[in-house]
């Protein structure tokens, strides 16, 4: 269980975040959502680790990962795996060597790991052709997929997709998301996932609302379209009205 | 008004120690990650072709032309005080104690320490780094030891070859152009070039090698800012790097001396 307190982040003299309290149930798919600019990312990386937090606690498995030294980050991040938003495969490898590479670096013999790749590579539907190709032949799909990929090497309990279908068409964007689903139930995963797609409710059990620095909402997915909560409301309807600021302007209307 | 000047002083101050104390930090990680860590050996053989191999051209090509021109320099001097004789030892003891490792050393921070800013910089906008973190890898064992290990190793080779390139240029010019003895040019070096010439220009090189690669990985490593920051970054390493030379071989040659 991840269990956010009192979360907040300063940038310069920017608050991101302004407290955030979020319990993320095991096993689950909980889907934060929110305005872009809101701190979505910043959120998803400040529990990774990446990001230390201004203050306030995020506990994994009751341990305050904020406080985590060096050391005991690495541990950390073999129970915890990050997808990134435009994946972040490593240029100068290729597929083979950017799934294997935490294995590859620990002195892995290229025996043991193609296996562990291939079966990687199988989870995320690719080809074993891919193997060979470098990141720059890939389409942003593919790229995802092998980022997905990359991050189950290690078998983490819990994985954070940072903004997993942006930028792709809506028949890849339905693809990606069959895919976390299928990880998530095929291996009880914990998955939070940072999206702007509100398709993501069809497979997500959870929802989170980021607005203003704080969650506004918390509920189950399949009943987020009934709910009168006037944040969760507006956010879903795109709504112009309501107690989300927004600078909506009407050109439609002028022509 | 008094105010306000010290608050500007004492925010630069901390801004300058800030920055000074990262950049030793980084450094210090560095380091700890080459002793408490195994070396990867063909990272380091990669990285020496990049910084070193790659640049062999630029380095033999400034290393001639600056004998070349040394030399004819050096006649329109002696030939004022009848020294024709000595311009051999003259281009000899230029290119190895001085021209020799610091042109080496600014063409390579011109062409290799950009590129280093650049594509650790490019890896840091891209969040490459972040993921190698998330991936258990020690990012400085991965991309900062030996891209500096391979500059303070490879530096001194390629010094190497500006020298005797220069010295081979300032040959040429000596006696195909102004046609001067060439027992004269290559006595004088025999009998004034000494072994501590060549150790010291060599650990110029090194030293500057260290410098350039250090600069640059710093740089990219903490690269913000989108493209933008990329050639920022890359220009600074440049910028840097080749004060840092300069400065830092003055104080070098000072210490050599008494070696």
């Amino acid at each position: 269980m991840i269990k956010i307190v009192d979360l907040k982040k300063k940038f310069d003299d920017k608050w991101v975040t302004r407290g955030v309290n979020l319990t993320i149930p095991d096993g689950q798919m909980t889907c934060i959502i929110g305005q872009s600019g809101e701190g979505k990312s910043v959120l998803l990386k400040q529990i990774i680790g990446l990001i230390k937090p201004t203050s306030g606690s995020i506990y994994v498995d009751n341990v305050d990962i904020t406080k985590l030294s060096e050391r005991e980050q690495q541990k950390y991040f073999k129970k915890v795996g990050y997808v990134f938003q435009f994946a972040a495969l490593l240029d100068s490898l290729n597929v083979y060597e950017n799934i294997g590479i935490t294995l590859i670096e620990q002195g892995m013999s290229k025996k043991k790991v193609l296996p562990i790749v291939k079966e990687k590579l199988r989870l995320v539907n690719l080809e074993e052709d891919t193997l060979t190709k470098y990141p720059s032949e890939l389409s942003g799909g593919m790229r995802k997929r092998v980022g997905l990929a990359r991050t189950l090497v290690t078998n983490p309990e819990v994985i954070l997709y940072d903004e997993p279908t942006t930028g792709l068409d809506p028949i890849t964007s339905q693809i990606i998301h069959e895919l976390m689903y299928d990880m998530q139930k095929r291996l009880s995963i914990t998955s939070v996932v940072v999206s702007h797609d509100l398709k993501i409710f069809d497979y997500a059990d959870n929802v989170a609302l980021l607005s203003g620095g704080k969650i506004r909402y918390y509920g189950d997915a399949k009943t987020v379209w009934d709910s009168d909560n006037p944040y969760i409301y507006q956010f879903i309807r795109g709504l112009p009205e309501g107690p989300i600021e927004t600078e909506v302007i009407h050109f439609k209307d002028k022509y | 008004m008094i105010t306000n000047v010290i608050n500007s002083v004492g925010i630069y101050t901390l801004s300058i120690t800030d920055k000074l104390g990262r950049f030793v930090v980084f450094l210090g990680k560095a380091l700890r990650s080459l002793f408490t860590t195994r070396l990867k050996l063909h990272k380091l053989i990669v990285q020496m072709n990049r910084i070193g191999v790659e640049s062999f051209t630029i380095a033999v090509l400034t290393g001639t032309f600056a004998g070349m021109v040394f030399a004819l320099q050096s006649y329109i001097g002696f030939q004022r005080v009848g020294g024709e004789q000595f311009i051999g030892a003259v281009v000899a003891l230029g290119l190895i104690r001085e021209l020799g490792p610091v042109l080496t050393g600014l063409m390579v921070t011109g062409r290799a320490g950009s590129a280093i800013a650049a594509e650790i910089g490019t890896m840091r906008i891209t969040e490459q780094i972040d993921a190698l973190r998330t991936l258990r890898i020690n990012v400085y064992q991965y991309l900062v030891v030996p891209r500096i290990l391979a500059g303070t190793i490879i530096l001194p080779f390629l010094t190497i070859f500006a020298m005797m390139c220069g010295i081979i240029g300032g040959y040429i010019v000596c006696v195909y152009v102004l046609e001067l003895s060439p027992d004269d040019y290559i006595t004088s070096i025999k009998t004034y070039v000494e072994f501590a010439d060549i150790r010291g220009g060599l650990i110029k090189a090194a030293v500057f090698g260290f410098i350039l690669s250090w600069v640059g990985t710093y740089k990219g490593f903490y690269t913000h800012g989108g493209a933008r920051g990329v050639g920022n970054a890359t220009t600074q390493s440049v910028v840097t790097s080749s004060i840092l030379i300069l400065i830092a071989n003055y104080f070098l040659t000072k210490m050599l001396e008494r070696l």
